[in-house]
């Protein structure tokens, strides 16, 4: 033992005599949230190998959200050395640990305390056995932790391969339907070319300014004015091609629908939430951070960016009869809004980004957990046709759907307003007019579908008058269409909320009468929720109202994370 | 990049190592594309993968030559032709077919753009910055060593990263990989008989016939023609045990 020190011990004195080697200082606490993810995730791998019988799902999960506070702890503790020391970069200034990293630790944490919950009862309800998704999804909030605290460029874009690669497996992840093998095919492939490209930008900024750091290319930027600055912006383009793929950001939007879709629903939650936390991290540290110098040339793009995303979300969106499609166009949607704080590039527009990102991962995980139990067995069936009725065989399910449902289309006391709020009102100040009205626009368009869905699940008018309309046959119900579709293209014209409301209150009930007719009785699917699900769903909608009354502790988090860069 | 430099200070030798290179590595592009044979065709991407390492060569980046030629040639050119061979030698490739409505001219007009794009980037200066901190060729020291010292002071995170991806590969792998417990492998002669039709029925001619002729007929004749029957059968059993 002490042979073997000695002998390591000269060699190490012999090439740091002879070469200068200075070996960076490993500070591990830097990293830590990451490592007790990473470490957690092969304890539990090791464990499922190990036990002679197949453990229950719920062990897995209990240890993963066991994990997650875990890390939440670290990432809080992270967040007491920054704002009592300053933001600082550690080993070898590959990691940054600032106010905007721990925020995205916080928000990964988060993600991974509630997502383990909604997946415990779906995969047992599934009989999908092991410890696959819990590994996978450990492994991916890593890597989107990572993407959040690195300082350099290959190190977000193995950020961007730890965070997807488990995504693209998690959609494939029940074998029994041949839709979710497609999307996990579909992912990967274009994921993949995404990734390509993205790299292919690193190479491009790394010509153009010698180096992966993060912090040496603003440095280089802001010494040096470029002429010729063509390779440069390539990178950056390609650049800003990989992230807005990742975060399903038009037109890289065109996998979203599909794979949201195919995937086993608590996968799509999860992936939704975390592909949006880590891509919108980098995404936002390196344009802001990075490349501010270069901001007259990236904000334009990013302006198309974000209207094409907020106006194809929202406008797609209304047409989807599949609740679970419908919530992927509108998860587009919720990316044009994010966008818009980049595209405003003040330290306001930043924290209402972040409050955003943060926001909208714990309602779309909640959302797609109580779609998940209203689908049934193995995702059958997600037709807003299921949602009839819930409202009185489930209410306390229909009313936590509603109130995620509400605050994703920005109502009032909840924290679905606010984060809207914030964000239009960075792009109001930053002289965005034009994009901050299609943006409150959008959130009019949105309201339709969020309130067509939460009609249909109060509404019981179907039912109760499913006799007449079977006897007064269809010309009721197709009339009642027309009317809808009328009030439709209404609502869209005016883009505002009330007016849409108007419409949802008429039109669902309606179209929702020509499927009843035929039946005569209408179907009741059985919705089962396990106690894992409503622990989780009282986490979210919680957060939701809690923070949506009272916003100040939360925005204050994301204020003072922009403000120690 | 670096083209500019060598040029300035090409000897005969350099241009001529650098032409050959050149040719070899479009040579084997074109074939790539245009080969009948997959074989044939990955056999030609050797030869490009060669001719680039050749040119890193030429760009005094030792090490990345080794590495190319280690790795793209002999790793992944070799799995490239696992597959194939697995997915069939024989099968020619109509090169001049359409697969896709159009493709072929969508892919002419993009190529176009990318050689525009290619030659406008080339003819304006490339500014790069100051030469990398971690990674210059310039001074002593061998290739290795700089390469070497840049992974584990640089870029220490990221080279310790990498395990984490190597893990989700390998976690990856198998959950994608492996059939469910419940399910049972089909077997062997249920997954070659629509392989290798023979030259003059057609199985889903042999459907019709089957069915016309009533249940009477040996069961076992259907689920050799048909594999949607014999996979879809099991899959009742087994629907019962995760319940249980």
């Amino acid at each position: 033992m002490t042979g073997s020190t000695g002998v390591l011990g000269a060699l190490a004195a012999h090439l740091l005599g002879a070469g200068g080697l200075v070996l960076p200082h490993l500070n591990y606490s830097t990293i830590l949230p990451e490592l007790i993810l990473l470490g957690g995730m092969l304890v539990i791998l090791a464990a499922s190998a190990l036990s002679p019988r197949p453990l229950p799902t719920e062990v897995y999960a209990t240890a993963t959200v066991g994990l997650g506070i875990a890390s939440l702890i670290a990432s809080l503790v992270l967040w007491r050395d920054v704002t009592s020391h300053g933001a600082f970069t550690a080993i070898a200034r590959s990691i940054d640990v600032d106010g905007f990293a721990v925020f995205f630790l916080v928000v990964v944490s988060c993600i991974l305390i509630v997502a383990p919950m909604f997946a415990a009862g779906y995969l047992r309800r599934e009989g999908i056995t092991g410890c696959e998704y819990y590994v996978l999804a450990l492994i991916s909030g890593s890597g989107a932790m990572f993407m959040a605290s690195a300082n350099d460029l290959i190190l977000i874009f193995l950020g961007l391969e730890i965070l997807s690669i488990p995504l693209y497996v998690l959609a494939g992840l029940d074998h029994r339907r041949e839709a979710s093998g497609e999307a996990a095919m579909k992912y990967f492939v274009l994921g993949a070319f995404s990734s390509a490209i993205f790299v292919y930008g690193i190479a491009l900024t790394y010509g153009a300014t010698g180096s992966t750091n993060l912090a040496e290319i603003g440095a280089f930027l802001s010494r040096n004015v470029i002429t010729s600055n063509g390779v440069l912006l390539g990178g950056l383009a390609l650049l800003l091609v990989g992230f807005a793929f990742k975060v399903a950001a038009v037109p890289f939007h065109m996998w979203t629908p599909d794979v949201y879709q195919g995937a086993p629903t608590p996968a799509t939650g999860f992936m939704a939430a975390m592909a949006k936390a880590g891509g919108f991290a980098a995404l936002l540290r390196v344009f802001v951070s990075t490349f501010p110098t270069l901001r007259t040339s990236w904000q334009p793009v990013v302006w198309v960016l974000a209207i094409l995303t907020l106006v194809l979300g929202a406008v797609v969106a209304i047409v989807q009869n599949d609740v679970k499609r419908m919530l992927a166009y509108s998860s587009i949607n919720h990316a044009g809004f994010v966008l818009l704080g980049l595209e405003a590039a003040t330290a306001r527009g930043i924290a209402g980004s972040l409050y955003y990102v943060f926001v909208y991962s714990l309602l779309v995980l909640g959302s797609f957990a109580v779609v998940a139990a209203v689908g049934g067995n193995g995702d059958a069936d997600h037709d807003i046709s299921r949602y009839r009725g819930l409202g009185r065989r489930r209410p306390v399910l229909a009313v936590g759907f509603a109130i995620l449902l509400l605050a994703q289309a920005g109502a009032p006391f909840t924290t679905g307003f606010f984060s809207k709020f914030y964000v239009v009102e960075a792009a109001v100040a930053a002289h965005s007019y034009a994009l901050a009205v299609i943006a409150m626009g959008s959130a009019g368009v949105a309201a339709f579908f969020y309130l067509r869905v939460v009609f249909v699940m109060f509404s019981d008018v179907g039912i109760a008058g499913a006799s007449d309309v079977s006897r007064g046959g269809g010309e009721i119900a197709r009339a009642g269409a027309v009317a809808a579709e009328v009030r439709e293209q209404d609502a869209t014209l005016l883009g505002g909320a009330g007016a849409s409301a108007v419409a949802t209150l008429v039109a669902p009930a309606y179209v929702a009468a020509p499927e009843l007719a035929p039946e005569g009785t209408p179907s009741e699917p059985e919705v089962s929720v396990s106690p894992w699900v409503t622990t989780g769903l009282v986490l979210c909608v919680g957060a939701t109202l809690v923070f949506g009354i009272w916003p100040q502790p939360l925005v204050d988090f994301a204020h003072q994370a922009t403000l120690i860069f | 990049m670096g083209g500019a430099t060598v040029v300035a200070a090409a000897t005969v030798p350099d241009a001529l190592t650098f032409a050959i290179a050149a040719v070899i590595c479009v040579g084997g592009a074109f074939g790539v594309v245009l080969m009948r044979s997959p074989v044939h065709a990955a056999l030609s991407l050797v030869a490009t993968l060669f001719g680039i390492a050749v040119l890193f060569v030429e760009e005094d980046a030792q090490f990345l030559a080794a590495v190319q030629v280690i790795v793209y040639t002999g790793a992944i050119v070799v799995l490239f032709l696992f597959v194939i061979m697995l997915l069939g030698v024989d099968r020619k490739e109509r090169v001049l077919a359409d697969v896709f409505k159009g493709q072929r001219v969508v892919a002419l007009v993009l190529g176009l753009m990318v050689l525009a794009e290619v030659v406008l980037l080339g003819r304006s200066r490339w500014t790069t910055g100051a030469h990398s901190a971690t990674g210059s060729l310039e001074g002593s020291g061998s290739n290795v060593a700089k390469l070497g010292r840049a992974l584990f002071t640089a870029y220490l995170v990221p080279f310790e990263v990498t395990s984490a991806l190597l893990i989700v590969a390998v976690v990856g792998a198998v959950v994608l990989a492996r059939r469910p417990d419940h399910r049972p492998v089909e077997p062997i002669e249920e997954v070659e008989v629509p392989l290798v039709p023979g030259p003059d029925d057609d199985p889903f001619g042999a459907v019709g016939t089957d069915e016309d002729a009533g249940g009477s007929t040996a069961p076992d004749e259907t689920a050799s023609t048909v594999p949607e029957h014999a996979s879809s059968e099991p899959e009742h059993e087994p629907a019962e045990v995760p319940s249980t």
